[in-house]
């Protein structure tokens, strides 16, 4: 039996995606290491706790909530010293984080402080015996690594979407706890998130990225790109860095090794040419689609489906046949 | 006077083929180039105007590897840095722990007003070793910052979010992770090149301590069943969609 540790991130009193995803894998690992239980941890301002139960849903059985007024924004100190006390008071096969902005932060700190080892970026794990193996694409995803963490527990930060959010749903025990140390005494302070696009959705959240290169020619035709992901209903928009360089559209949208890297269920690439950097940043998405008037493009060498010609004569039409298909369901 | 340690690391240049060593689980050598992993640059360029424009102080670099990273911290040295330490193992183990233990042993007692890395090795994609070295260090922390600022004594710095910008305050010393983008990084001149070669460059083991993270197979990425283009213009679209449809089962 081995119990293992989930850390739930949130944002604005709501818990994010990514959190259902590391409460799943941790579901995962402790059900491969014979049925123990899974806690989570979820760490913010007061009412936050009302959030908790969500993560039942998810296989849960017990969630540490820590509130407290100073923790509306992240702590990196107050998170990673509750985190780390959280692991400490049982015997953790495992703990996940996800490999978003504020895990990738957070989860290299609570593994120094527990003086074990961190799997950063994971896209796929089992357990093995007294061991974990994880995989995790390096060399700007050119080659797949299998990493074999030993000792307990062992940290593991996973690609956001790399690990589907799976219902498992039980009734989960809530605890309110302390913050490891308060929040005053935090030597970083966060004093202010400005929200970009507080309507937009997040391309780590997204099922359906629809992503356009330099092939749209000029900013403008942009409006072709949001047409379609409106289209879709629940597609984020992103972009090359050839076109966020040139202020096309903002530096937060680039996908690639210097960016975002994505796994959605679908990405279409839309005047994409496919260079390394960029299919470093969504070669993992279930389905690739590529349009492209170049038949020699890279892009089309990693596209499941690929379509030849003119984006301007196609992406109309592709936006039509989309909002019909989605309303003949 | 500003003391900044900046930490490298050596890896291969990225735009080239790798392929698979025979023991399944490291890079076949042949062919490979190394060069200054692309953020800890970003990095060295943040600690050099730094110390410019506080008017005193220096840029040691940090390397942990075998000999070969000799060369990677002279170009280090042939663009600015005043002297630098090279942590000698015979190899640099993917386990960011255990980097994290050897450059904070030497970081210690250093008197670094700042400890500089970038925000995440090119090769092992991790992004671990900066805040891990942090918190040995007990000192503040912050990764990944797109914008920074110092003044008496204080740090203020930018972090991009999924969607929002975090700003950041913090006390020096402190140890910080750079993202791209921050400041276009100068090339070595000539003089710079050239001096190098009398620049200090201290060799000490790297105190690795146990290693618990490793490699158990390297593999290239499945080859993903593309290439399949169904057709040209729009009237392939419908056959698109009847695939996402029901082969892919996206819509």
């Amino acid at each position: 039996m081995g119990a293992t540790f989930a850390f739930a991130e949130s944002r604005d009193g709501n818990l994010r995606k990514v959190a259902f995803e590391a409460v799943t894998a941790a579901r995962q690992a402790a059900d491969a290491s014979g049925g123990g239980e899974v806690h989570a941890l979820i760490v913010g301002a007061p009412g936050i706790a009302a959030r908790a139960a969500e993560l039942g849903k998810y296989g849960a059985d017990a969630v540490a909530v820590a509130e407290d007024a100073g923790l509306e924004r992240y702590s990196p100190e107050v998170f990673a010293a509750t985190s780390a006390e959280r692991l400490r008071t049982g015997a953790y096969r495992a703990g996940f984080f996800a490999a978003s902005a504020q895990g990738r932060d957070l989860a290299p700190r609570v593994a120094a402080r527990l003086g074990v080892s961190l799997a950063s970026d994971v896209t796929d794990f089992e357990i093995q015996g007294d061991a974990v193996l994880a995989r995790h694409p390096a060399y700007t995803g050119k080659v797949i690594v299998t990493l074999r963490l030993v000792g307990a527990p062992a940290l593991l930060s996973l690609r956001p979407g790399a690990v589907a959010a799976v219902e498992q749903p039980r009734v989960a025990r809530v605890e309110a706890v302390a913050p490891a140390i308060a929040p005053g005494a935090a030597r970083v302070v966060v004093t202010e998130v400005s929200q970009r696009s507080a309507a937009k959705l997040d391309l780590g959240e997204a099922s359906v990225i629809v992503s356009g290169g330099r092939g749209l020619r000029a900013p403008e035709n942009f409006k072709l790109v949001e047409d379609l992901a409106a289209a879709f209903g629940n597609a984020a928009v992103g972009a090359t860095r050839a076109v966020t360089d040139d202020g096309w559209r903002p530096a937060t949208d680039q996908i690639g090794q210097t960016g975002r890297v994505v796994s959605p269920n679908l990405y279409v690439a839309l005047g994409i040419s496919g260079a390394v950097q960029h299919l470093a940043g969504m070669r993992t998405a279930k389905t690739i689609v590529a349009i492209n008037r170049d038949k020699d493009a890279p892009i089309f060498k990693v596209a499941d489906y690929g379509i030849v010609g003119d984006l301007f004569e196609i992406l109309p039409r592709l936006t039509e046949e989309i909002k019909k298909a989605r309303a003949s369901q | 006077m500003l003391k900044i340690a900046v930490c490298l690391k050596r890896v291969p240049e990225m735009e080239l083929r790798f392929s698979i060593a025979a023991d399944r689980k490291s890079l076949d050598q042949g062919g490979l180039k190394y060069e200054i992993s692309d953020f800890d640059g970003y990095a060295l360029e943040v600690g050099l105007r730094l110390v410019e424009k506080e008017g005193a102080g220096e840029v040691v670099v940090l390397c942990v590897g075998p000999d070969g990273v000799q060369e990677t911290i002279r170009k280090a040295l042939a663009i600015g840095a005043a002297r630098a330490v090279h942590l000698k193992a015979d190899e640099v183990p993917f386990d960011g722990l255990a980097i994290a233990k050897a450059l904070a042993a030497e970081l210690k007692d250093g008197g670094y007003d700042l400890i500089l890395f970038g925000r995440m090795a090119t090769d092992t994609a991790s992004g671990t070793v900066g805040p891990m070295t942090a918190e040995l260090l007990d000192l503040p922390c912050v990764t990944a910052l797109s914008h920074l600022e110092i003044a008496n004594g204080r740090g203020t710095a930018r972090r991009d979010l999924e969607g929002a910008t975090e700003t950041v305050e913090f006390p020096l010393p402190a140890v910080l992770t750079i993202d791209e983008g921050i400041a276009r990084p100068r090339l070595a001149s000539l003089k710079g090149i050239m001096a190098a070669k009398k620049k200090p460059l201290e060799v000490k083991p790297a105190q690795l301590g146990q290693v618990s993270l490793t490699v158990e197979a390297m593999a290239m990425p499945p080859e993903r069943a593309g290439g399949r283009i169904i057709g040209e213009g729009s009237d392939a679209v419908p056959e698109l969609v009847r695939l996402l449809r029901t082969e892919a089962k996206v819509l």
